[in-house]
């Protein structure tokens, strides 16, 4: 087979933005949470919630870290990779990633230093307002990165000049019509993600008999926070769902698996194998008119089929069909298991409920896996696409030879792959190491008259001794 | 004032700030084979391991600039360097995250050391070769596979190496004590010396290959305008030399460092400007509409102050000698 540069490009980028996105998918969330644990301790006094922030903040420098580094790789992509693009929708989508470095990057990074390294260094009001600095970053982070990608997927507010994009408004370039839905549905995606992995960590550690106190307060707030975060998520993804509906028709029509121009009453299809040379669907398990109903809000409601496009206007629906899926059901898995949850607290017995911390368990990787599948509905269900109607993927790629993308593309394989390893083989180091006990914690504690701050003082005495 | 004009030259800021800041960062790692104990190499990784993320922010920020203010040079560079952008990429993960996971390990710290040299050290020579592949001006859009790669690149690759461990020593001289600020202050003396032959063959090698960079340096009066340049590069260069001598003085030589870099840049812009691409585009010719360059404006008064600031105040935080104890998270 021909080597195809185009292809390799669009595989690299795919791969490269699957890897990125796992880690700012737990951090947003995580952040979060570290922020409302050292509030809650600023409040309460309660060490649990010490003992929470403290433990967390490790995974989370992490993780912070692999985001860091894989998101560098994206921000030089566009150019090496895409240049035909870049070009083209510079003047718009430029300026929105120059606002996400200033707003949010600097951000982050300037804060994330004294969060990490300045327990001693600071009082510890201040430390909390640089943890909650650190949050706020990611969530504006999102903000610019959504506003950016929303306007790909329903492009508003441009021109075109000499084949340039320029911009009109960029009021309508950032609230382009599916960016509301979008950043929603992820900032959702990214705490439901975070809540999960505490919960499911939390349940580990049940499950061996360790740390009950801490395991107990996290898996308790994570239960609570799936209960509030999942059913809402249904609700935002169904509204996101019309929206994609009234911009890009195509997309649902492969999501839903439906093939005819038009379809009335369509069915939901539970499992169904897409055949596009066939253009139709083997060994379907449907409910009549569900879709319709989703959709349209009506039983005979009206949906727009694949073959109303040429087969060039279609994405490659399989992968689409069954992202989708795999959303959904782990959408549904997590509002099972949140009313499970609450089942439980009401019976008494969630923190010894063997099959239920199993579950909790195993569903430490939901948020990452659904947040992925998501963003394979969005992105793939957008092609042929790179700009919706407007720019077409294959016609914006960098002319490379198709060897030196192999070469990129493998060295970015082999690196990722042993990262992530690296990656997991220390997240399971920290978790199976523990929260820090309490005495330990004492020596952390924050502030002026914490022992910490004696302890650094009493060694820099030795040193300053030692010199003379 | 002409806004394309303004986007080069906070272009420069950019990457000045960056070369800098990452500059000893990076050269940390180039300089971890002449420190060999875990002790040493413990300790300044933790003189820089708050401040690393920040550091390559302006990375980030320099390659979004570029991208919103001028796209066609975004695109046209970036494609045409693609190889050593991707080689300096994958050094940077590799340094990155030897941060993170070098001090959670044990029995993999050696690794992690290697991890960290060679990415910082691989990093580097790219960003050194880009530079020079650029300065040289090579055909944008014209894929060819080795184009970057020319004696000329290859010897800025290697000289900003040299640039960056200097910036490193001279930060170590700051940030450390007794045996690693004396190691550190003998090294760098080694280096100036170096990095002075390296200007000047650079320099001249410059003038005799480029015509216009020769007729902008030495038509009419500009030779005489542009003399403070070496001038002055000759000056902090001995001023380090002497500051790195004996009992070296603590801060001083990182400032003299830092305004050697400066020199340096001013000399590369006086030569290139108003290129972005040499003999190619001008930065008139690559800025992006007006409409994209007006709305960035206020983000950038508001919040480049602002991120300066809370930058230094971070530093200020962190100022001072670096302590040997845990004091992570």
């Amino acid at each position: 087979m021909e080597l195809d540069a185009a292809i390799l490009s669009r595989i690299q980028f795919a791969f490269t933005i699957s890897f990125h996105i796992i880690f700012p998918a737990i951090t947003i969330g995580l952040a979060t949470a570290i922020a409302i644990w050292e509030g809650l301790w600023l409040k309460t006094r309660n060490p649990v919630y010490f003992q929470l922030a403290k433990f967390w903040i490790k995974p989370f420098a992490i993780t912070f870290g692999m985001g860091v580094v894989s998101g560098i790789v994206l921000s030089y992509e566009f150019g090496t990779n895409f240049s035909r693009f870049s070009e083209l929708v510079g003047p718009v989508l430029g300026p929105l990633l120059a606002y996400e470095v200033l707003t949010a990057f600097f951000l982050e990074a300037g804060f994330l230093g004294v969060m990490l390294f300045g327990w001693q260094r600071v009082g510890e009001k201040l430390h909390y307002f640089a943890t909650c600095v650190v949050a706020l970053g990611t969530w504006i982070s999102s903000f610019w990165i959504i506003a950016a990608n929303s306007w790909m997927q329903t492009p508003a507010g441009y021109e075109i000049v000499d084949g340039r994009f320029e911009v009109a408004s960029w009021m309508e370039v950032i609230f382009n019509p599916s960016m509301p839905y979008r950043l929603a549905h992820m900032l959702l995606a990214a705490m439901l993600t975070a809540t999960f992995v505490i919960g499911g960590v939390s349940a580990w550690y049940l499950r061996k008999n360790r740390d009950q106190a801490f395991a107990r307060k996290g898996l308790s707030m994570a239960l609570w926070a799936a209960l509030v975060l999942a059913p809402v998520q249904a609700m935002v993804g169904d509204f996101h769902g019309l929206n994609v509906k009234e911009h890009q028709p195509i997309k649902v029509a492969a999501m839903e698996g439906i093939w005819p121009e038009k379809e009335t009453g369509a069915p939901l299809l539970l499992f169904a194998v897409p055949d596009m040379e066939a253009e139709t669907n083997h060994f379907e398990i449907r409910i009549p008119k569900l879709a319709s109903l989703i959709l349209t809000h009506e039983l005979d409601g009206e949906l727009q089929g694949l073959k109303s496009v040429p087969a060039d206007e279609r994405p490659y629906v399989p992968l689409v069909f069954y992202s989708f899926r795999i959303m959904v059901g782990l959408g549904m898995l997590m509002i099972g298991a949140a009313l499970w949850g609450l089942w439980l607290r009401r019976r008494g017995g969630r923190f010894e409920s063997r099959p239920f911390l199993l579950l909790m368990t195993l569903m430490i990787p939901a948020g990452v896996i659904s947040t992925l599948a998501g963003w394979y509905v969005a992105e793939v269900g957008r092609q042929p696409w790179l700009v919706h109607g407007l720019v077409r993927t294959m016609e914006v790629v960098t002319p490379l030879p198709a060897e030196r993308v192999l070469f990129s593309l493998t060295l970015f394989v082999l690196t990722y792959s042993l990262l992530f390893c690296v990656y997991l083989y220390f997240m399971a180091k920290l978790v199976r190491k523990g929260p820090p006990d309490m005495a330990r914690l004492e020596q952390h504690m924050i502030g002026v008259n914490a022992p910490g701050f004696a302890l650094a003082w009493v060694k820099k005495l030795q040193h300053e001794v030692v010199e003379d | 004032m002409d806004l394309a004009l303004f986007y080069y030259l906070l272009l420069g800021f950019a990457v000045l700030m960056y070369v800098v800041l990452d500059g000893f960062d990076l050269g940390l790692g180039i300089l971890y084979p002449w420190f060999r104990s875990e002790g040493e190499r413990d300790h300044m990784m933790r003189s820089i391991s708050h401040v690393w993320d920040g550091n390559e922010t302006w990375l980030v920020f320099g390659g979004v600039v570029l991208f919103a203010a001028f796209p066609a040079a975004y695109a046209g560079i970036l494609s045409t360097m693609y190889t050593p952008i991707i080689i300096m990429l994958i050094g940077l993960i590799f340094r990155g995250v030897a941060f993170e996971y070098r001090f959670k390990s044990h029995r993999s710290k050696p690794w992690w050391d290697k991890s960290f040299f060679l990415g910082s050290a691989v990093a580097t020579f790219c960003q050194g070769t880009i530079l020079g592949a650029v300065v040289q001006g090579v055909e944008a859009g014209q894929q060819g596979a080795l184009d970057w790669l020319s004696p000329f690149s290859v010897f800025t690759g290697f000289a900003l190496m040299v640039g960056y461990a200097l910036l490193a020593c001279c930060y170590l001289v700051m940030k450390s004590r007794d045996q690693i600020m004396a190691r550190a202050a003998h090294l760098g003396r080694k280096l100036v010396l170096t990095i002075m032959v390296i200007l000047v063959i650079v320099s001249l090698w410059t003038l005799y290959a480029n015509v216009e960079i020769r007729a902008r340096w030495f038509d009419g009066i500009n030779f005489l305008l542009l003399l403070p340049l070496p001038l002055l590069s000759g000056l902090f260069g001995w001023l380090l030399y002497r500051d790195l001598d004996g009992e070296p003085h603590e801060t001083r030589p990182f400032w003299l460092a830092v305004g050697l870099f400066i020199l340096g840049f001013a000399g590369l812009v006086v030569g290139l400007f108003p290129y972005l691409i040499p003999h190619q585009m001008t930065l008139w010719q690559a800025s992006a509409p007006d409409s994209s360059l007006r709305f960035l404006l206020p983000g950038i008064f508001i919040f480049l102050p602002l991120i300066c600031a809370y930058t230094l105040w971070g530093y200020r935080i962190f100022s001072g000698k670096v302590e040997d104890f845990e004091e992570g998270y």
